[in-house]
């Protein structure tokens, strides 16, 4: 059997609209159980007391990482049928920037911000509110901003590709990166928290 | 298990959250079953674009229409611009955390902030907080979930770059805005 099933033409476009809300559930479930709808909790991280954000979201990328890297080895998964998105770095950087300022200015990100709405955030709810309203200036900006938004394009790449090592490699180094940053993060923690 | 000890300012009675790990590794999972099942990764604000693409299109047709932003989510008009995938994954997180709120007792009408800002000012700075994160998102082609989360996993360059600066973006601001987390 090979996956990804939907691009394997397992099912189609109807069904892959339930399978959306069934992951979806997981995904939310996994984000409230962390504390994640609440932005005292996900602010926490920029003020080094609770780096809870930091620790779930390496430990999630490292168990995603891992498993795509060993489905792929034992040929289950055509990592090459996995969407990426392609790489326009000026915009991205740029984009990173202001939306790790609207993190701490608002409590949430939009993922978090679902969950906060979902149980009862008030703060959560006015957040999403500020997200439609900031897409929709941004849709008015658009055509006066298109220009720098598609600027750097380096198309679909990973860092194996860009840097020239082996896939193997990178995974390598993201896991000990991880793991000496859980490590850092509860000294930090300790620390910010004995002063206080 | 090994309960994680949230800062006591956070915690009530039983409403203990998860071990970080311990979420995390139920994250990944999930974010594995997409690649697996899907070929792609998770997402939260192209929901939001699909919405309001939908909402200026009921309101405004023409204006919508006439958008060049809007008219990437609305499409050639022959599906509902609510059918997105990343809409019914949305709606599945919310019932996905309330859920998870429920059984913890955490489902209840409040607002989150530090001791020293008045409910005005945090209710400011949320909306606020939510039209920078949706310009960066925008600029940079996903948020948190569909670029640092999915992207990270998938070792993309510029879901690196983006999860880099966001925690820069993060750590530059979070001196001048201690007054309403602190």
């Amino acid at each position: 059997m090979m996956t990804p099933l939907y691009k394997y033409g397992f099912f189609g476009d109807e069904l892959s609209l339930v399978v959306a809300f069934v992951l979806g559930i997981g995904f939310g479930f996994c984000l409230e159980r962390a504390g994640f709808g609440s932005a005292r909790k996900l602010a926490a991280q920029f003020y080094l007391y609770d780096m809870s954000v930091f620790k779930v979201m390496f430990t999630a990328i490292v168990t995603a990482m891992l498993g795509v890297t060993y489905l792929g080895w034992i040929g289950w998964l055509d990592l090459s049928q996995v969407y990426l998105v392609p790489t326009f770095l000026g915009p991205q950087i740029l984009g990173g920037l202001v939306l790790g300022v609207g993190f701490v200015v608002g409590g949430y990100c939009p993922g978090t911000s679902a969950a906060a709405v979902a149980t009862g955030r008030v703060d959560g709810m006015v957040y999403a509110l500020g997200i439609f309203a900031g897409t929709f200036a941004y849709a008015e900006v658009y055509p006066s901003i298109k220009a720098f938004v598609n600027s750097n394009e380096m198309g679909q790449v990973t860092l194996p590709e860009v840097l020239g090592l082996p896939w193997g490699v990178i995974v390598f180094v993201v896991v000990v990166v991880a793991v000496v940053g859980f490590w850092g993060a509860g000294k930090v923690e300790r620390w910010i928290g004995s002063r206080s | 298990m090994p309960a994680h000890t949230p800062d006591p300012a956070h915690a009530r009675p039983g409403s203990a959250y998860a071990n970080p790990y311990v979420a995390g590794v139920g994250l990944g999972l999930v974010l594995l079953a997409a690649f697996v099942i899907m070929g792609r990764g998770l997402g939260a604000s192209g929901a939001f674009s699909s919405t309001m693409a939908w909402l200026v299109n009921l309101v405004a047709p023409a204006h919508a229409q006439a958008n060049e932003y809007f008219q990437g989510y609305l499409g050639d008009g022959t599906t509902h611009p609510l059918k997105a995938w990343l809409v019914f994954e949305v709606i599945g997180v919310m019932t996905g955390a309330m859920l998870s709120g429920l059984l913890a007792g955490r489902v209840h009408l409040s607002i989150e902030k530090g001791p020293r800002v008045s409910t005005a000012i945090r209710l400011l700075c949320a909306f606020a907080g939510g039209m920078l994160m949706a310009f960066g998102a925008h600029l940079a082609r996903g948020c948190t979930s569909g670029q640092a989360l999915t992207g990270g996993a998938l070792l993309n360059v510029g879901s690196w770059a983006f999860m880099i600066m966001v925690f820069v973006g993060g750590y530059s601001v979070a001196w001048l805005m201690r007054w309403q987390w602190r």
